[in-house]
């Protein structure tokens, strides 16, 4: 156990230099002449983070996009990384994936977590039952892959199977399947394992929703001689719109930056690879930064829109505060 | 809520669920078109139990799977004698071997994991304290704060959230090692990094909450003489316990879960990689310790596990705060 030593000493220091620096903040913002605290306030309280994000993620998203046009030396070569990406064959394949992914997690997610909810909405046992789905969250994507990994095993024809779902299809009388081998369709078995962990996610935001609309409504409709679709379709879904564009928009940008998953189960091998996953491998492993560093502007271009309508809808909200 | 008469409060619940004792229908001297609509209802609820059931069943099996095997002798998960995890249940044969050796044996194709597991504590436990306190800081100058652009600032906060990490991980890993000369083999870049990512997502969580708290007892305290400190430290932090408790399992769960960050910012040795990355690594080398896997990846999420189930209820809270305001 003489390994821990040093860590423990390590996290000692980080959080005594921490604490000292807030100190320091506090003391001057508290010290400081009646004319100019507020002004001292906004900034103390404010720069730690403002430093923080601006070094962490505004400077280099500037710079990666600079990056975008260097080559694997580091001289610019104009467009060759976005010729490169949306012309080799294996690159249009990650874009296919991507968008292939960024399709169907949001949609499989939201769908499942919202029949979910509405299934168990009331029902006995709701608590547990909505631990079972919700747990995959607390599961990291390397532990999702491992997990997922048993079980889509696979082992020869005659043999006996170790994983789940060849285990069934050998007992219905088919063919064990290499599940994560034959493309196209091992991208869907992948998708699958991101649908397993984020449905938890979209199924607690909208139980929640659901029950924050007013039963006098659903009863109502219930009067009036809707049957339980009509009542869902008509009362429910628009009783919950927020939260669905909540979780969908927030499923989507998850879903566009995953790369744990495909790295742990196939290193994006046999054509499951996906932008994110290709990023890591051109900037770290191939010494390609460039093409990387393309690979992540088309990726922020993806997410965009979804940040240009979440910012439009933030502001929306403020303004009727 | 009073105008609502109990019968129907009861018959809602028919809804859905499963609901075995019913206060009889047939009995009572109805007409046969709500009998009918009630037998129909009953029918299409016991489908949603159904349904809901399978799609329980699906998302435990494979956790469970992987449990069961955890515990299953080498034998028996890889080579000419193995079977699946469910024969578990007739042939009886069970194991601890696993667990000891991923956490404890310390040759140099052990896992090692007891040592991945403490470089993962120290990076998350420092990482949430950092966000937590600059976050609410900054949270709480957006809420209460008055400067020019402070709407537009807080927007583009905002919108930092959703910038993909793999955009800053180069220009990032350029500026540690090269400009700030920062040395290999210590937590400092792992907990930097994950703090400037973490960063957005915890303003705009708190920012929701700490805007919520009524003014009148911020301008109470400033009538007493208080500084934006002192309002800080004792009024905005005790009120915002429950968003902060929830940041504070997001950040937990999202750091001890991370991948992509400490491959990058960790060099990969014992001394710093955390849990996951040693995951990533011993699954990815198809061997003939593939047994450990199982017990390795148990090892790895039962941390997270526990703080998950131990404060679900503050997590679920923080999610909504977040989200569905207005």
């Amino acid at each position: 156990m003489e390994f821990i030593g040093g860590k423990l000493l390590q996290v000692v220091i980080a959080l005594a230099v921490f604490a000292a620096i807030i100190g320091l903040i506090m003391l001057v913002v508290d010290k400081a002449p009646k004319s100019s605290r507020d002004k001292l306030t906004v900034i103390g309280f404010l720069a730690p983070a403002a430093i923080l994000m601006l070094v962490g993620l505004v400077y280099p998203a500037i710079q990666t996009s600079f990056f975008a046009f260097t080559d694997a030396k580091g001289q610019p070569n104009g467009v060759d990384n976005f010729v490169w990406m949306f012309t080799q064959p294996e690159a249009l394949v990650t874009l296919r994936n991507t968008i292939v992914w960024t399709v169907l997690v949001p949609l499989l997610s939201t769908g499942f977590g919202l029949a979910y909810a509405v299934f168990i909405d009331k029902a006995r046992g709701e608590k547990v039952l909505k631990a079972l789905v919700f747990m995959p969250m607390a599961i990291s994507f390397v532990g999702a892959g491992i997990i997922w990994k048993l079980v889509y095993d696979y082992r020869g024809p005659g043999i006996e199977q170790t994983g789940v779902l060849n285990f069934l299809r050998v007992a219905m009388g088919m063919q064990p399947k290499q599940f994560l081998l034959d493309a196209p369709e091992n991208t869907i078995f992948l998708i699958i394992v991101m649908v397993w962990i984020q449905t938890g996610f979209a199924m607690v935001v909208l139980s929640a929703a659901i029950k924050g609309v007013p039963t006098e409504l659903v009863e109502a409709a219930r009067l009036d001689g809707a049957n339980p679709w009509q009542q869902f379709r008509n009362v429910t879904i628009p009783g919950i719109r927020g939260a669905l564009v909540v979780v969908l928009t927030t499923i989507t940008i998850a879903t566009l930056k995953v790369f744990d998953i495909v790295r742990t189960m196939t290193a994006g091998n046999y054509d499951t690879s996906v932008v994110a996953n290709e990023m890591y491998t051109q900037a770290f492993r191939a010494g390609e930064p460039g093409r990387g560093a393309a690979l992540a502007l088309v990726l922020f271009l993806l997410v965009l829109p979804i940040v240009v309508y979440n910012a439009r809808v933030l502001r929306q909200q403020r303004e009727i505060r | 809520m009073t105008a609502t008469p109990v019968p129907d409060e009861a018959s809602q619940e028919t809804r859905i669920g499963p609901r075995a004792e019913q206060p009889s229908v047939t009995g009572s001297p109805e007409d046969a078109a709500p009998i009918m609509r009630r037998v129909k209802q009953k029918l299409t609820s016991r489908w949603a139990t159904a349904a809901a059931l399978l799609i329980a069943v699906v998302w435990t099996v494979p956790t469970f799977g992987l449990f069961v095997s955890s515990f299953r002798p080498a034998a028996k998960q890889v080579g000419p004698r193995s079977d699946g995890w469910w024969n578990f249940f007739e042939d009886w044969q069970f194991t601890f071997q696993h667990y000891i050796d991923v956490t404890a044996s310390a040759g140099s194709q052990s896992p090692n994991l007891s040592q991945y597991f403490v470089n993962s504590l120290a990076i998350v436990i420092p990482v949430t304290l950092f966000i937590l306190v600059l976050a609410s800081m900054a949270a709480y100058i957006f809420a209460w704060g008055k400067f020019r652009g402070r709407d537009g600032l807080f927007i583009f906060v905002f919108a930092l959230q959703i910038i993909p990490l793999q955009m800053s991980l180069i220009p990032l890993l350029q500026l540690f090692t090269q400009v700030l000369q920062m040395p290999s083999g210590s937590y400092a870049q792992l907990w930097i990094a994950h703090t400037m990512f973490g960063l957005p997502l915890g303003i705009f969580l708190l920012h929701n909450f700490i805007s919520e708290i009524p003014g009148e007892m911020i301008e109470a305290a400033r009538v007493d003489g208080a500084g934006h400190t002192t309002i800080f430290w004792r009024i905005i932090l005790p009120l915002s316990v429950p968003a902060l408790a929830s940041l504070a399992i997001f950040q937990f769960l999202w750091v001890w879960n991370d991948l992509l960050v400490a491959l990058v910012f960790s060099g990969g040795t014992a001394d710093v990689a955390p849990i996951t990355q040693r995951l990533a690594e011993i699954s990815g080398t198809r061997g003939s310790r593939d047994y450990l896997n199982p017990a390795a990846a148990f090892v790895s999420i039962i941390v997270p596990l526990a703080v998950f189930f131990g404060l679900q209820r503050y997590f679920v809270r923080g999610l909504l705060a977040g989200g569905l305001k207005g």
